[in-house]
């Protein structure tokens, strides 16, 4: 027999570890269509059945307000899976019991997992699960997926269930609410039974949704009007008698009945004023004086491990064994087999060198990801936003999009990819669009050359101008944004602070494992093809042959031809044209091609042959209009291919890098344009 | 009647209604800010805003501007 169980449950309750422990390898990770939210499936491992597993984003309500709540509740009632495994937090079994109330009036059969019992147990609290049984109508069993424990038993009962139900819907004959509530639910229930003869809904729910005013239940039932109208005069009935609106009501009520329940099942060992380990912690790390210092440090060792001397070192490591390494074991093989100029141009130069430039950065990314985990998981982060969300708020973000805007400073890539750990996708898109912004490392050479070229007297104050303007131009651009396209009603923070847990080795692995290797595989492909391109616009003339003058290159030909557009800026040439558009490559190219297109070869930033090539084109007024623009526009090729990634839309990859440009053609214009007017030069 | 709001770190009262309305509303109630639980209110973040409670068990952040719109006995 084959079966299909779906995984609900609140985030924090060890959902994750549940899905890892009963699928192990056989996991795949998509995303769910049109939106960002991972979707993960596999199979069970160990048993005889052939068990595919759906692991649901994690919800504590089925509301119609929430993108994930409403993925998880038409899962659920468009695919239905045969069982429902409801994993429940023992050690907050209230709220978790909310969902649970919920999910059992889908029609599906449910099996509640009460997890986490080794935790429990350890505070001396009991369980008496029968009767938690008895009054959710439900089979409950004993797990704590962190152990491994319990998950068997798990897995055989679900298969019990579904093959007690043979796919038949199962209706719950608990009836929670007040009795006037449930006469009207059992009354509109009739009305419907002929309406959604098709649609295969449970009618009880049909009509709970109903009484709610749920408007996308609504939209899906699509029944007649005549009848919706009936169903609102219940609506009003009940909302005059409770002077409430039913949205309450019901959600009084459940908590209710759970409160009933736990009172009969839950035996708490008496707890005096005694602090947990969670209090002590939380004691430090939200102090009034100590929080944002400890934050900081916090983030300070974060990024100095990722982007200082680990990351680096990685970083180094990883292009000397591709650039060096692979590339001359390529150069000699295609040597020796003969190959044509142009095939091993394209091999090495194209092929190697692109994909190298972004495979550099996966051992900083397992980095950062394997940081950014352990705070997960520990519970940090949640407390980092409950610290920084005053600060952030203003600019339409939530105290979590603080980490990867800060990452930003080290590296687009990566921190694009930790915007991942805001749950709001509104949040999520207005992080990514910000982020780079912040000027990353690779942006430094750039600067470093201008500004010794043209401010040497200066030097680290309009750097430090240069980091402040991208920091300026992100908040009025969250402003701005946050005004326009992405409005909307703001997410609620209502945010649950985890008790701290010391995050398992095995859980943080496949947590960075889950995270990173999307970005080789998906970003790969991407830039895979776009490195190719790129080359060959910069080897290749428009006639197709090979060149070695860059400004007869296809790059060339096109930079002459955009240069124009740049006039306004203050560096209307075709090289600086050329060397913006090599920098779509990875920012700190622009360095090397000003140096072949001014003549004097490939140099670093610390050129003097190249400073004094760029004073005879640019004037101080220029040098710094051209640094905005670097810093501004749209990021290099490995951070587009995050941004594609995590957007999971062209749309709104494609607005993000036109708004980027956009914003540094305007900024650019302003300080040039400004600037002469100021009479500066 | 009073607000949440008015509560001091470390005080306890009974809720008796949450006003406002949509996804806010509804969030706190399924986290479960309904009337008749306990809260308790903990602490207030570093710069003033948010604050934190104890309800149900567990811990729970939000903002003052919601908090204003729990009602307390």
């Amino acid at each position: 027999m084959s079966f299909r169980f779906a995984l609900v449950g609140n985030p924090n309750c060890g959902k994750t570890t549940m899905f890892n422990e009963m699928t192990g390898s056989t996991q795949y990770v998509g995303n769910w269509a049109g939106v960002t939210i991972e979707k993960k499936e596999g199979k069970a491992r160990k048993t005889k059945e052939d068990i595919r597993i759906i692991d649901l984003p994690g919800i504590y309500s089925l509301s119609p307000y929430s993108m994930e709540e409403i993925i998880a509740r038409d899962y659920i009632i468009n695919e239905k899976p045969d069982v429902i495994i409801n994993i429940v937090d023992v050690t907050n079994i209230e709220r978790n019991l909310y969902l649970t109330t919920q999910v059992m009036e889908l029609g599906i059969p449910v099996v509640v997992a009460l997890n986490m019992m080794d935790a429990l147990e350890a505070k001396g609290d009991k369980v008496d699960i029968s009767v938690l049984g008895k009054s959710l109508g439900v089979p409950v069993v004993c797990t704590s997926a962190n152990k491994g424990h319990g998950i068997s038993e798990l897995l055989e009962k679900a298969i019990q269930v579904a093959q007690a139900a043979k796919g038949k819907a199962v209706l719950s004959d608990i009836k929670m609410y007040d009795e006037e509530i449930e006469k009207c639910i059992s009354e509109i229930e009739k009305k419907l039974v002929s309406a959604l003869k098709e649609k295969n809904v449970n009618p009880r729910w049909a009509a709970i949704k109903l009484l709610e005013g749920d408007e996308k239940a609504k939209e899906r039932l699509n029944a007649k009007e005549s009848l919706i109208e009936d169903i609102q005069l219940y609506q009003e009935k009940l909302e005059k008698h409770y002077d409430n609106d039913m949205e309450t009501v019901i959600a009084d009520n459940r908590y209710r009945f759970i409160s009933d329940i736990v009172s009969k099942a839950v035996q708490k060992k008496f707890k005096g004023s005694e602090l947990t380990l969670s209090d002590k912690i939380d004691k430090v790390v939200t102090h009034k004086i100590l929080a944002i210092p400890m934050f900081l440090l916090v983030m300070f060792a974060v990024f100095q491990i990722t982007f200082g001397a680990v990351g680096s070192f990685t970083i180094d490591w990883t292009d000397a064994f591709i650039n060096e390494t692979v590339a001359g074991f390529a150069t000699t093989w295609l040597e020796a087999g003969g190959a044509a100029e142009w095939l091993k141009a394209l091999v090495v130069e194209g092929i190697i060198a692109g994909l190298g430039s972004i495979l550099v950065f996966v051992p900083q990314i397992m980095i950062m990801f394997f940081f950014l985990s352990i705070l997960e998981d520990s519970g940090y982060m949640a407390r980092a936003a409950f610290v920084m969300d005053r600060l952030l708020r203003k600019l339409g973000l939530s105290g979590k999009s603080f980490i990867p805007m800060l990452m930003g400073f080290g590296c687009s890539t990566p921190a694009i990819m930790a915007a991942r750990t805001l749950e709001n996708e509104k949040d999520r898109r207005l992080t990514i669009i910000l982020t780079p912004f912040m000027s990353c490392g690779a942006r430094l050479p750039v600067y470093a050359l201008f500004t010794a070229a043209f401010f040497a007297q200066n030097q680290s104050l309009v750097i430090f101008s240069i980091y402040l303007l991208g920091i300026i131009v992100a908040i009025l651009s969250g402003i701005l944004l946050k005004n326009t396209v992405l409005k909307g009603e703001a997410a609620p923070f209502v945010m649950e602070l985890p008790p701290y847990r010391i995050p398992t080795f095995k859980g943080l692995m496949i947590h960075m494992w889950d995270r990173g290797k999307g970005f080789i595989k998906k970003a790969g492909t991407v830039i895979f093809a776009a490195s190719v391109i790129i080359w060959f616009c910069q080897s290749f003339s428009f006639s197709l042959t090979m060149v070695e003058d860059a400004s007869q290159s296809i790059f060339g030909v096109v930079g002459t031809f955009i240069a124009p557009f740049f006039a306004p800026l203050g560096f209307g040439e075709w090289k600086s044209a050329v060397a913006l558009l090599t920098g779509f490559v990875a920012k700190e190219a622009v360095v090397a091609t000003m140096g072949i297109l001014h003549g004097v070869g490939e140099v670093g930033e610390d050129s003097v042959e190249l400073a004094a090539a760029l004073q005879a084109s640019f004037t101080p007024l220029k040098a710094y209009a051209f640094m905005a623009f670097t810093l501004l526009y749209m990021p290099c090729l490995a951070a587009f291919a995050a941004i594609k990634r995590e957007m999971n839309s062209w749309k709104w990859t494609l607005f993000t890098v036109g708004y980027q440009t956009a914003a540094a053609w305007i900024v650019s214009m302003l300080i040039f344009q400004g600037g002469r007017l100021l009479g500066l030069n | 009647m009073r607000t949440l709001k008015e509560l001091k770190p470390g005080e306890k009262a009974v809720i008796t209604k949450i006003s406002g309305e949509g996804a806010v509303k509804r969030r706190l109630m399924d986290m479960g800010v309904t009337r008749g639980a306990e809260i308790m209110v903990r602490k207030v973040a570093p710069l003033g805003d948010p604050i934190e409670v104890n309800i149900r068990g567990y811990e729970l952040t939000f903002r003052k501007a919601e908090a204003e719109n729990i009602f307390i006995d």
